[in-house]
């Protein structure tokens, strides 16, 4: 047990790391401007994307006091189906990608393989703005004649062509997504870049930390999905401006094939949007129970497994449109069960007989595994197609990936909590979190479970007015209930953040972290390192700060790396 | 690694817990097969075809499946979060793999996956099965309305947003369904027969239905296609077949009727030209 007591490499002096910070760097908001820090950047996307939280949850909220009563009057159906389609299109292109890789993995990814930037970091700073530039194309919709696009976030074509949607509305929605989906992809093409280059000595793939394997193959998926997403909206674009016949009918084109081409997109998305936050919580979980993530190859095996399989899944979000193969994506949509199985059995493993510390990021993580075990096993019930085609679009599927979604939502507070002290400087108050905590998970809960039985009882989604029907009616103001208390939980954030502002300071390694981005400055310098420990594992800093307490080898797990970790004399 | 300790029986402690795990397990198993036909409906219900109670005893079984494999997952969660808690400053055993453990929980997930994917494909193609039968409506969706043609009887139901046009169908009957759509996506759903299925422009859909249970059943609209897709409803009435038979004809000679007072309507008009609004309507 020598090797972890070495001295630490020293990387570069310190003194010299000031030295440019001072005469290089502009200041104030020309800084943030120019920069191409990916801390910075990092926090500009993860500000912005909270921001867009907000405003979609504004939207959530309205749609659900218009859905109080069965014929209320509140917005008209015109403004409910711009509503919806903003709500979805904000949460899920401006919201939840965004913060995870171009907020998350921008800021922590760099440190947690011990590179001094991004492998581009100009091309990040585009990445960016070009995600900035898009939200504001897209929700700038609201201000135009005819409004916002209405053709909900999926766009479905004949409906979001130029007969059925004329307005600038759904135009300022292609060119946004346009724009986002450009940012997505520089951000993927930099994420795999930085992976396979610009990790530090010593620091092996199977070293890497679970967080930058989840993003890895997030970045992976990024570059496989959205592409066919971005030719998918020029095409539509032609067909509304240019007089193409791609999806129409009358032009001998083929509607169906917008679904194909988006869902090739739209389900790796979901995996796009997930596996950084199973990344989140396999860190959170590891580091609050004091113990190594159980099964870390497996781990990692799923994840690529999961990756691999989503891109064969698409059609089970079309099973009902009497056009696609059903047992072929009915098998392998179920098999993605499989290696998520495999992920949850390890958080529950390396929990197991550790030390758990129950934290805010802790306990958001512990709300992200129930809500996506609810969100997880629904899902198995729709890539059935006769079950799929029971709830196809009522409220049981809207419940079903508001689950997910709303998983992820504690994942990503979970991360804010666990990660935030790094690239701030500053803690959170904990009481708030807690508070917030119980506020979103029981939230979640109310608004979600009674949305499954709506769904059974035959409630269609996308609708803003619905027939008198017993049960509906305070199912669905359940769910209101249960949507304001999610509102609170928001509203209890950005008070802690208010509250927190610049009061508790983290120190460099607050919650005994494993991984490299625990070894330097809170937040850390302009090239994240003065020095690095020696890198023999996938926790170099707990293994620095814990010579005594490296992983054990148990039972008939064997595993090959460790034979060269231990030191021969 | 020690071996593990022996009992006095010459039974390893770990084969005893396995015992007593597996006769835990089976408790609920047992229950279930004891229960027989109470099987709770986890919130579906039969419906009123053959194939939407497939569907339902489909259902039931995932659920099944989703409870007791949710159920243990979320105690295993709060267990662990509960019974773990730190105590101290202490670090708990580094453990990190555990093959044998790992191997069996990814075995089982895939044999209880293959498992679903089984009886999902003995639903599924009866489901979808077209057989032969000399009932046949062409349902037709369009913005914002219904219609639905039979094939030979000269009948055809039209009716937009609250018309609630109702489509007739014989019971105990295959009724064969052919579905277009006149301009965007829209979804036929008719809750009770737990089904749905995309109306497509430019795609003819088929499928059969065969009701068990004669009555009213709301159906509506499942896909989004525009401003007044919250009111795209339509009712499905399900008719012993000699009231089908009596519905169709009169149907028929309702429809004979109208167009033969269209045609007076229209000599009408085109002999008293006094009345512009009537012949607007007419024409």
């Amino acid at each position: 047990m020598t090797d972890v007591l070495d001295p630490p490499i020293i990387e570069e002096p310190s003194g010299h790391e000031e030295h440019l910070e001072e005469h290089l760097g502009p200041t104030g908001i020309v800084k943030w401007i120019t920069t191409t820090d990916h801390k910075v950047i990092g926090l500009s996307y993860t500000v912005t994307a909270v921001i867009m939280m907000v405003i979609g949850g504004v939207f959530a909220e309205i749609i659900r006091a218009q859905l109080t009563s069965p014929n209320n009057t509140l917005v008209s159906l015109a403004q409910y189906n711009e509503l919806f389609t903003m709500h979805g299109s904000t949460m899920i292109y401006l919201f939840i990608g965004p913060f995870a890789f171009g907020g998350l993995a921008n800021i922590i990814v760099p440190i947690q393989i011990g590179a001094p930037d991004m492998a581009f970091p100009r091309l990040n700073a585009l990445s960016y703005w070009l995600y900035l530039m898009g939200s504001i194309t897209m929700l700038s919709g609201f201000f135009v004649a005819g409004g916002a696009a209405n053709f909900g976030w999926v766009g479905y074509a004949p409906l979001s062509n130029s007969i059925n949607s004329p307005g600038a509305g759904a135009d300022l929605w292609i060119a946004g997504l346009l724009l986002t989906g450009f940012s997505a992809i520089f951000t993927g093409v930099n994420l795999v870049a930085t992976i396979f280059y610009l990790r530090a000595p010593g620091m092996t793939m199977f070293r890497m930390p679970i967080f930058t394997w989840n993003m890895l193959v997030t970045a992976i998926l990024i570059l496989l999905a959205f592409p066919v997403l971005t030719a998918g909206l020029i095409m539509l674009y032609c067909d509304r401006h240019f007089g193409t016949h791609i999806y129409s009918v009358a032009g001998g084109g083929v509607p169906v094939l917008w679904q194909h081409v988006f869902w090739f997109w739209g389900h790796p998305e979901v995996y796009i949007i997930a596996l950084p936050f199973f990344g989140v919580v396999t860190e959170i979980l590891a580091v609050f129970s004091k113990k190594p993530v159980f099964g870390y190859k497996g781990m990692v095996f799923a994840t690529m497994t999961i990756g691999a399989l989503s891109l064969g899944v698409w059609a089970h979000h079309m099973f009902t449109t009497g056009v696609v193969l059903l047992p072929f994506f009915s098998i392998m949509s179920l098999l993605i069960a499989v290696p998520t199985g495999i992920k949850f059995f390890n958080w529950i493993g390396t929990m197991w007989r550790g030390e758990v510390w129950l934290s805010t990021a802790m306990l958001m993580s512990i709300g992200f595994l129930i809500t996506f075990l609810l969100g997880g096993l629904t899902g198995i019930y729709l890539a059935s197609p006769p079950l799929d085609f029971f709830t196809h679009d009522t409220y049981f599927v809207v419940a079903h990936f508001h689950s997910i979604v709303m998983a992820l939502m504690l994942g990503a507070m979970a991360g804010l909590y666990y990660w935030g002290p790094k690239f701030t400087g500053y803690l959170l108050n904990e009481k708030y979190g807690k508070i917030q905590f119980w506020f979103l998970f029981i939230g979640t809960q109310v608004f979600t479970l009674p949305q499954y039985l709506l769904g059974l009882r035959g409630m269609p989604r996308r609708i803003g007015v619905y027939p008198l029907h017993p049960s509906w009616q305070y199912l669905n103001q359940i769910s209101t209930v249960g949507a304001v208390l999610v509102g609170i939980s928001t509203v209890v954030f950005i008070a802690n953040v208010a509250v927190s502002w610049k009061k508790y300071p983290a120190g460099d390694n607050p919650w005994d972290g494993h991984t490299l981005e625990w070894f330097t400055t809170s937040p850390p310098p302009h090239h994240n390192f003065y020095r690095l420990p020696q890198i023999r594992s996938e926790r170099p800093t707990w293994d620095y700060n814990h010579p005594g307490h490296r992983a054990a080898e148990h039972g008939h797990g064997h595993d090959a790396d460790s034979h060269e970790e231990v030191p021969a004399p | 690694m020690e071996p593990p300790a022996l009992s006095p029986q010459g039974v390893s402690d770990r084969t005893r817990r396995w015992r007593r795990v597996r006769r835990i397990a089976a408790l609920p198993i047992a229950a279930l097969a004891l229960a027989g036909c109470k099987v709770p409906t986890f919130g579906a219900a039969p419906g009123a075809t053959t194939s939407s109670q497939s569907v339902y005893h489909l259902w039931q079984g995932f659920s099944i499946g989703a409870v007791i494999v949710g159920g243990f997952t979320l105690i295993l969660i709060l267990w662990s979060a509960m019974a773990y808690r730190r105590k101290g400053e202490g670090i708990p055993k580094q453990s990190q793999y555990h093959i044998p453990l790992e191997m069996t929980y990814t075995i089982v997930p895939v044999l209880i996956v293959l498992g679903l994917f089984a009886a999902t494909l003995v639903v599924e193609n009866k489901e979808v099965a077209l057989p032969k039968t000399d009932v046949t409506i062409n349902v037709n969706a369009f913005q914002w309305g219904w219609k639905f043609t039979y094939p030979g009887h000269d009948v055809v139901v039209v009716g937009q947003t609250t018309q609630d046009p109702e489509m007739v169908m014989p019971v105990n009957e295959n009724v064969h369904i052919n579905l277009t759509s006149s301009d965007v996506i829209h979804g036929f759903y008719v809750h009770a027969f737990n089904f749905s299925r995309y109306a497509l422009p430019g795609v003819l859909n088929q499928f059969t239905l065969r009701a068990v249970n004669t009555g009213t059943y709301n159906g509506q609209c499942t896909q989004l296609c525009g401003l007044y897709h919250s009111l795209m409803v339509f009712r499905v009435k399900v008719v012993s077949q000699s009231d089908y038979t009596a519905w169709l004809s009169s149907q028929a000679n309702a429809a004979n009727a109208s167009a033969a007072e269209k045609a007076t309507n229209q000599q009408t008009s085109s002999i008293t030209p006094t009345k512009p609004a009537k012949s607007k309507g007419g024409y």
